[in-house]
């Protein structure tokens, strides 16, 4: 055939693979499974049902509800779900071995880790709008049958609730990238966030000095201020405390996991 | 361009690459062949990042992997064709990949037709994808970007004869244009078919490389007469040592040349004369690889039959 063109040599003056552009891929790669399909339409789908619940419940018992009652209801299945999407993002790479590939396009994992967190970061945003425009019509039709209107979250409360959901997400990013498993990182998450906060209190009743503790180590009753206002010097450090023990400090061990360890 | 530099990687006590050093050179197809467990895709892994040397280097065009800024568009890389997400289409695997290149997304319709997967497969999941279906999905992933070095591991697995040719056409245009190809293989067969230069290793450690022809030329010589038993006794007053191969024929890893002299000394008629064919080349894999293969799947070599290789570069 032709003679062999010269050698043209590696460049090492192309740009990088640019960090919004990891962002879209992991944006898209939550979203383009069955998996992530079904979760992200799961939360939508469960906040209009949450809505229609209520609403159902208020006006066939003349209760009167506020947007922040409707929103509180709605952040139960959401602190369900976008865990479990944090964990995925993160384990289904190793579970499904596509790591192998978004770490040869892009040999800087701590790039991709955070692209990961960008995308939850996201996802809780469109989780939290999909949730305020809910409870906002719910508590219009609420209202217009008790001739009262209650808007009772301002914006700083929206952005604590929002919050709350980011740190959802990222607890179940942190988890998944403790333990490099879908399976084990969701049900260790359901144990922290349900299980242990029960024996947390059980403990408390019987051991005082354990009572003194455990706002310092009790991360979901230190988020509640977020929502609930009623903020005082010692609950930001108690969020701080709790947050660091279990969030920051597992996320820097899981993310040195997912920096060191050998793909396959 | 393909640089690796006494590189190892030891796991506890196991070192499962043995401070092996080879180049891989533009416009040739390297073949890296070896038995299971031999190292060969932890070396791969190496050379792309993935793991971490416990000493030496490995480098493309001088630079360690990961030094490189967006690598996927400059080195195209198949580590394993199954490290897939089964529930995502052919298509969407492509598209996640060229999205990420940076790449033109009519590049993946390109692709998919190159490696003769058909709009109708390109929409089914990978999970539903034959082994022979989600090669060629990888070697479509690998050659998105148009890359100057292909890394390729056991790119020919699960291919039929007429994919590996196929392949092997792939790879001969990419080398003739001044691509630089390696690619892995357990079976000699293919590695036969598609490479120009092959490196053997075997527990780790490279235990021949070279050009094919000159490995094939190790293989020594296949011989045919009219009389085969008076040809056995020539031989053996010259000194060759003989193997029967069929009914009137014999294999030697003595050189063609020595043979027919022999022969022609002792007035023997030969029918034919060649170079020792591919069951020459199996043997000298196996006999390559028989020391260092935990099941010693070599039988052992017959009474008279000297050592397999004498030449053969070694590393
Ligand atoms: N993480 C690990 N821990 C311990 N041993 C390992 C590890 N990874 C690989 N090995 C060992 O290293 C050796 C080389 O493995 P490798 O996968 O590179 O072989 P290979 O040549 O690619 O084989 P195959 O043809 O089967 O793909 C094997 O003995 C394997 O068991
Ligand atoms: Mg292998």
């Amino acid at each position: 055939m032709t003679a062999v063109a010269p050698e043209v040599g590696i460049d090492l003056n192309r740009p990088r693979v640019p960090f919004t552009r990891l962002v879209g891929v992991e944006l898209r790669k939550l979203a383009d499974t069955r998996a992530g399909k079904w979760l992200l339409g799961a939360i939508a789908a469960i906040s209009v049902l949450v809505m229609v619940i209520m609403l159902w419940v208020v006006l066939a018992n003349d209760i009167s509800v506020s947007f922040k009652d409707f929103l509180i209801a709605m952040s139960v299945p959401m602190g369900v779900l976008l865990p479990v999407l944090g964990v995925l993002s993160v384990t289904s790479e190793w579970s499904q071995r596509t790591a192998l590939v978004t770490f040869t396009l892009e040999p800087h994992r701590g790039r991709v880790l955070a692209a990961k967190v960008a995308v939850g970061l996201v996802v809780a945003l469109f989780a939290v709008i999909v949730a305020a425009i809910a409870a906002a019509f719910g508590n219009v039709i609420a209202g217009a049958a008790s001739d009262a209107t209650v808007w009772n979250v301002n914006l700083l409360e929206l952005l604590g609730f929002y919050a709350m959901q980011a740190l959802g997400i990222l607890m179940g990013l942190t988890f998944g990238a403790l333990l490099l498993s879908s399976p084990a990182a969701i049900v260790v998450y359901f144990a922290w966030a349900f299980v242990i906060p029960t024996i947390f209190q059980v403990a408390a009743a019987f051991i005082g000095w354990f009572e003194d503790l455990l706002p310092w180590i009790d991360f979901a009753t230190a988020q509640t201020p977020l929502f609930d206002g009623g903020w005082t010097g010692e609950k930001w450090a108690q969020l701080l405390v709790s947050g660091t023990i279990w969030l920051i400090i597992p996320f820097i061990i899981g993310a040195r996991r997912v920096l060191r360890s050998e793909i396959k | 361009m393909i640089q690796v530099q006494n590189l190892s990687k030891r796991y506890g006590d196991h070192l499962a690459v043995d401070d092996i050093t080879f180049t891989c050179r533009p416009g040739t197809v390297t073949g890296f062949l070896g038995p299971n467990g031999a190292g060969k895709s932890t070396t791969l892994r190496m050379l792309t990042s993935l793991t971490i040397p416990t000493s030496g280097s490995a480098t493309i065009g001088g630079h360690r992997y990961s030094d490189i800024p967006n690598p996927g568009a400059q080195i195209g890389v198949l580590l394993d064709a199954s490290a897939q997400h089964n529930g995502r289409t052919g298509r969407e695997v492509l598209t996640i990949a060229a999205q990420t290149m940076g790449l033109d997304r009519k590049r993946v319709d390109e692709m998919l037709d190159l490696v003769g997967l058909s709009p109708k497969e390109a929409k089914r999941r990978v999970g539903n994808y034959s082994l022979g279906m989600r090669q060629r999905l990888g070697i479509a992933s690998s050659l998105l970007a148009d890359p100057q070095v292909l890394i390729l591991d056991e790119p020919a697995n699960g291919l039929d004869p007429a994919g590996i040719h196929w392949m092997r056409q792939l790879l001969r245009h990419y080398a003739d244009r001044g691509g630089t190809v390696l690619l892995s293989s357990h079976l000699l067969h293919e590695i036969e078919v598609i490479a120009d230069e092959i490196i053997v290793i075997g527990n780790g450690q490279i235990v021949a490389q070279g050009s094919k022809d000159e490995l094939l030329a190790g293989a020594g010589t296949f011989v045919r007469a009219l009389e085969p038993d008076e040809l056995a006794r020539a031989l053996s007053v010259a000194g060759i040592h003989v193997t029967p191969a069929t009914a009137d024929g014999f294999s030697t890893d003595a050189d063609p040349a020595d043979v027919g002299k022999a022969a022609a000394a002792a007035g023997v008629a030969l029918v034919e004369l060649r170079p020792g064919d591919r069951a020459g080349l199996e043997d000298l894999f196996l006999q390559l690889t028989a020391g260092n293969q935990r099941d010693a799947l070599a039988p052992a070599p017959a009474p008279g039959f000297g050592p397999a290789v004498q030449q053969g570069g070694q590393a």
